[in-house]
């Protein structure tokens, strides 16, 4: 490809864009910097704390309880959901009737709206009158979400596999559709096992894909906010509170504004890192 | 082998509607009949909460609520992420790169940092609790979303065909809208459906930017939820319906929808 041309005007049709984004995130930044940096007793009043909340925060063992949870909760979804979705994009049709039907089915629980997901799944677990929790006690297991809180991660992850699992499998999906016939007719005549299919040719053309849904997967997961909160409402105790369940209890629960906006810093300044690491992942793949 | 593979996808997909299933089951009976015990489909089936939910203003106000802002976004979106996502595909100027990164992080961005700000933020604009503060608000993740799924598609269309329109006389606006647009219609349509997907699915900022008024519909299932003690019935036929829109646009992106999900580079 040539290589585009430089062009400053370009900037004007960028600016509509960087306005309205600008208004939604730049001016919402600094209001959340202002309050790291003060304190305040009576509305209006503030002054400069310097960086007494961010010290308070880094040494505060609920912070560090929060960053613990949602780091294994991430780690659990991610290794649960790339697998699982690539196997089943593997096991689908490749061509014919059903591969719209199997697509359509699939993407449902990506479109809707994430605290119906989290009610849905608050009732299905319920161990009296939903079918999870009946089925999981009929079955001779002793469960209650409410009251356990190894049940209340278990609910919580099938819930986010449920939930998201799609997202891999319609990526891997169209990383296989692009794999021309003649690369499975070469590896017939070769008389390759299915697995060197996978290992030479399935998996190098999802590559790119699965970076995307590997680190996609990652940003969501780690600002999960409203279907736990819905499902389990953090508990039971703080066992399924996650970073931003924490951060929204403590700047709109208790309206502790210095210590939440120095967590919304700290947690903006981890999003982004990965997301310059996802960045660069992403780019690397455009130009090979 | 190939049965095998049946069966996974199988078992998978009845994995995926099972809970829905449940869902469409409570909604079809009475609250007093959930609560009576488990049964795998309603004895008394009844309509009663889908006729409440189309006939209490409370209630289908926030339908409408929730549709005028998600289709407000998906335009405002869709019409501001379309020059931007130009000019990234076609030219290099001065800090391109980083404006690019610049805009992926604020999709990256957790919305939960944002709530606070966005109260006050709006409340200053006067727009506290109006359906185009929700639309503005979440801009904030569905513009650069439509500016990277544009980016990709706009980028699959060969540069020569931009050269040989501004060569027969064409201007950018003419150039643009007549013939442009119509090559990447699918990448558009796409762009707009992730617009709507997110716009309707987001809850946080929805439900703290508005208190009466402008009430999405999200919201108000987690009133009914608290003060009219489990009204789980109401709830489940609420809950069916949020499925509706959702359905109906995905059919018409299906053989995109990957595209869209990676951004548009697949």
């Amino acid at each position: 490809m040539t290589v585009k041309p430089v062009n400053q005007k370009a900037w004007l049709l960028v600016l509509p864009v960087l306005l309205i984004v600008a208004l939604n995130a730049i001016i919402p930044l600094m209001t959340v910097v202002n309050y790291s940096l003060q304190d305040t007793f009576s509305p209006g009043v503030f002054f400069y704390e310097g960086t007494k909340w961010y010290q308070d925060v880094l040494s505060s063992p609920r912070f560090h309880g929060a960053l613990g949870r949602q780091f294994l909760f991430t780690g659990i979804i991610l290794l649960i959901e790339i697998p699982l979705g690539v196997a089943v994009a593997l096991a689908m049709p490749r061509k014919g009737p059903w591969v719209s039907v199997c697509l359509v089915l699939m993407a449902l629980p990506l479109l809707i709206p994430w605290n119906v997901v989290g009610a849905m799944w608050n009732i299905f677990a319920l161990p009296d009158i939903g079918l999870l929790g009946y089925g999981l006690n009929w079955l001779g297991f002793d469960y209650n979400y409410t009251q356990q809180p190894v049940a209340a991660w278990f609910t919580v992850v099938l819930m986010d596999v449920w939930h998201w699992t799609s997202l891999v499998v319609l990526l891997a999906y169209a990383g296989l559709s692009s794999i021309p016939d003649a690369y499975y007719q070469a590896a017939k005549i070769d008389g390759a096992s299915a697995f060197a299919v996978l290992r030479y040719i399935q998996l190098p053309k999802m590559k790119r894909v699965l970076i995307i849904a590997l680190l996609l997967r990652f940003m969501d997961s780690f600002m999960i906010y409203t279907e736990p909160f819905v499902l389990t409402g953090g508990g039971p105790g703080n066992s399924t509170t996650f970073l931003s369940i924490d951060l929204v209890k403590a700047a709109i629960g208790e309206f502790n504004l210095g210590i939440a906006a120095a967590m919304s810093i700290l947690y903006f300044l981890m999003t982004l890192l990965v997301c310059w690491v996802f960045y660069t992942a992403m780019m690397r793949g455009d130009e090979s | 082998m190939r049965g095998a593979k049946i069966i996974v996808v199988f078992v998978y997909i009845l994995f995926l509607m099972l809970p829905i299933y449940w869902l469409l089951n409570m909604s079809f009976k009475t609250t007093n009949e959930i609560l009576g015990g488990f049964s795998w489909y309603p004895q008394q089936f009844t309509l009663d909460s889908y006729i409440t939910i189309f006939t209490d203003p409370t209630w289908y106000s926030g339908y409408i609520n929730s549709i005028s802002y998600v289709l407000m976004n998906t335009v405002i979106s869709v019409s501001l992420a379309l020059p931007a996502a130009y000019a990234f595909s076609r030219y290099r100027f001065m800090g391109d790169k980083h404006l690019f990164f610049w805009l992926l992080s604020n999709r990256m961005a957790p919305p939960a940092v944002f709530v606070l700000p966005f109260v006050e933020l709006y409340s200053a604009m006067n727009l506290f609790d109006t359906t185009l503060a929700v639309a503005l608000a979440h801009c904030l993740f569905n513009v650069p979303l439509a500016v990277w799924i544009l980016e990709g598609f706009m980028s699959g269309v060969p540069r020569e065909v931009d050269e040989t329109a501004y060569i027969d006389g064409y201007s950018f606006p003419h150039f643009f809208v007549k013939i442009f647009m119509p090559l990447i219609a699918a990448g558009i349509g796409v762009t707009a459906f992730f617009c709507f997907m997110f716009s309707w699915v987001e809850m946080l900022l929805a439900k703290n930017l508005t208190s009466v008024a402008a009430k999405p519909i999200v919201a108000v299932m987690t009133r009914t939820a608290s003060t009219a003690g489990y009204e789980l019935g109401l709830l489940a036929a609420a809950g069916a319906l949020t499925l509706i829109p959702g359905v109906i646009v995905i059919w018409f992106v299906r053989k995109h929808i990957a595209k869209g999900f990676a951004l548009g580079r697949v």
